[in-house]
């Protein structure tokens, strides 16, 4: 049968960032696979990188076109002026950043980016700083929800402390990523100096909880409505503690604390809640990424596409939440070589547009 | 002796769980006695079943039947 759907497609121009896929991937190109998925959209994929060996920006068959955009250090300004320059040019509809250390840039950019035309669905600014790892722990307490408890170290000598009051191991975590579990003084002062040259002040020291890894992929609606909630079980776990296999799970007390969390905060577009669950049960909040996560692709394959319905959310569309999804599924990332030429290389590089 | 309603088992042995993301294998004598606690036979009835097929001890298939039981139950796995 032909449907509506089938005979008319949105044109749609969508630019979307994260286009590495290292081995701490970025969400970029799971999230443009599973847009792609979706049979509603006519689409031009732009992709948004920052560096020329981004995997993402030679994948043609998902990537029409990308572009070089300067990184967050050097300011809004800079991104809204290359925003511009892409924009003449492509015509966005609507930008997905992917990345923790742009968003700030691209929510402070939303309602200029909007008025140019370019809609996002992202967090308020408020939602976005409450969630930071730096106060995680008053924000769990606030809002009635389980979060290890952390103190914030801008000095070596305050370790001793923080280990006395929170005890071995401890878990030494980088403002922005990276964390390295310390057993003794010396191996929490040797993370402290390594992540403080890395992500600079204040490092945070964090109760180590024991359990299982689950990480949880959610959407919120603005307005305290969760439209898509799917945890994961991490099954293979790199040294870097991302998930590299994975599958789906049913547990009512996962999905529960995703809609206590977007209540709280009325979360508006795609977060990942990284979650401890003790051998007693407690899911404990680890980490709040305020964007979808790298294995989002699977929240697709699952039954809940988050970032297709993302797309119907920022164009206006009413959604109405997902009742289920498909438990059992998983995912397994594999490293693949991907052959480009020098030439493609030397574009990317030389004029920041391929 | 049931397993929770959630868990699934397969003809094969293996067994999943939903809510944890766990799953196992079992050998062959691991996979009959799936088949029959779910077709929710008799403690006597699966030893007399297990003991005509295999080559067991009556008191050797008896401590493995209540190991097997204790491994299950560990892993979270039947009902209270």
């Amino acid at each position: 049968m032909i449907t509506t759907n089938t005979l008319i497609k949105k044109k749609l121009v969508i630019a979307v960032t994260g286009l590495n896929a290292i081995d701490s991937p970025g969400p970029g190109v799971a999230v443009i696979r599973a847009i792609r998925e979706s049979p509603e959209f006519d689409l031009r994929i732009i992709g948004l990188n920052y560096e020329s060996l981004e995997p993402g920006i030679y994948l043609h068959d998902l990537i029409d076109k990308t572009y070089q955009i300067p990184y967050p250090s050097a300011g809004t300004e800079s991104l809204l002026h290359r925003m511009k320059y892409i924009h003449q040019i492509e015509n966005i509809d609507l930008v997905i950043p992917n990345f923790d250390a742009e968003l700030f840039s691209f929510i402070k950019l939303r309602e200029e980016l909007e008025k140019m035309g370019i809609r996002s669905y992202l967090p308020e600014m408020e939602q976005f700083e409450a969630r930071h790892k730096t106060v995680l722990y008053k924000f769990g307490k606030k809002h009635q929800l389980m979060v290890p408890e952390d103190r914030l170290i801008n000095q070596p000598s305050e370790l001793m402390k923080a280990a006395e009051e929170l005890e071995y191991p401890l878990v030494i975590k980088g403002k922005y990523y990276d964390a390295t579990i310390a057993n003794t003084l010396e191996e929490a002062q040797k993370a402290f100096f390594q992540l403080q040259a890395k992500w600079g002040l204040p490092i945070i020291a964090q109760k180590f909880i024991k359990g299982t890894e689950i990480n949880i992929a959610a959407l919120g609606d603005g307005k305290g409505n969760t439209i898509s909630v799917i945890p994961m079980r991490k099954l293979y776990i790199t040294d870097k503690g991302k998930a590299w296999a994975g599958i789906t799970i049913e547990d009512p007390s996962l999905i529960e604390l995703a809609h206590k969390f977007i209540k709280a905060t009325r979360w508006r577009g795609g977060c990942e809640l990284e979650i401890m669950q003790s051998a007693t049960g407690i899911p404990y909040i680890m980490e709040v990424n305020p964007r979808f996560p790298a294995w989002i692709y699977l929240t697709a394959a699952a039954g809940q596409n988050q970032p297709a319905t993302l797309v119907r959310m920022a164009l206006g569309e009413t959604v109405e939440p997902f009742r289920s999804y498909e438990v059992g599924k998983m995912f397994v990332r594999y490293a693949w070589e991907l052959i480009t030429d020098v030439g493609e290389f030397q574009k990317i590089s030389g004029t920041g547009e391929l | 002796m049931k397993f929770k309603k959630n868990i699934a088992t397969s003809d094969t042995g293996y067994i999943f769980n939903p809510g944890s993301g766990d799953s196992f294998s079992s050998n062959q004598i691991g996979t009959d006695l799936l088949s029959f606690f779910k077709e929710d036979k008799s403690r006597g009835e699966i030893i007399r079943l297990i003991c005509a097929k295999y080559e067991v001890e009556k008191i050797q298939f008896e401590k493995d039947l209540d190991d097997f039981i204790t491994q299950l139950r560990d892993h979270n796995l039947l009902e209270n």
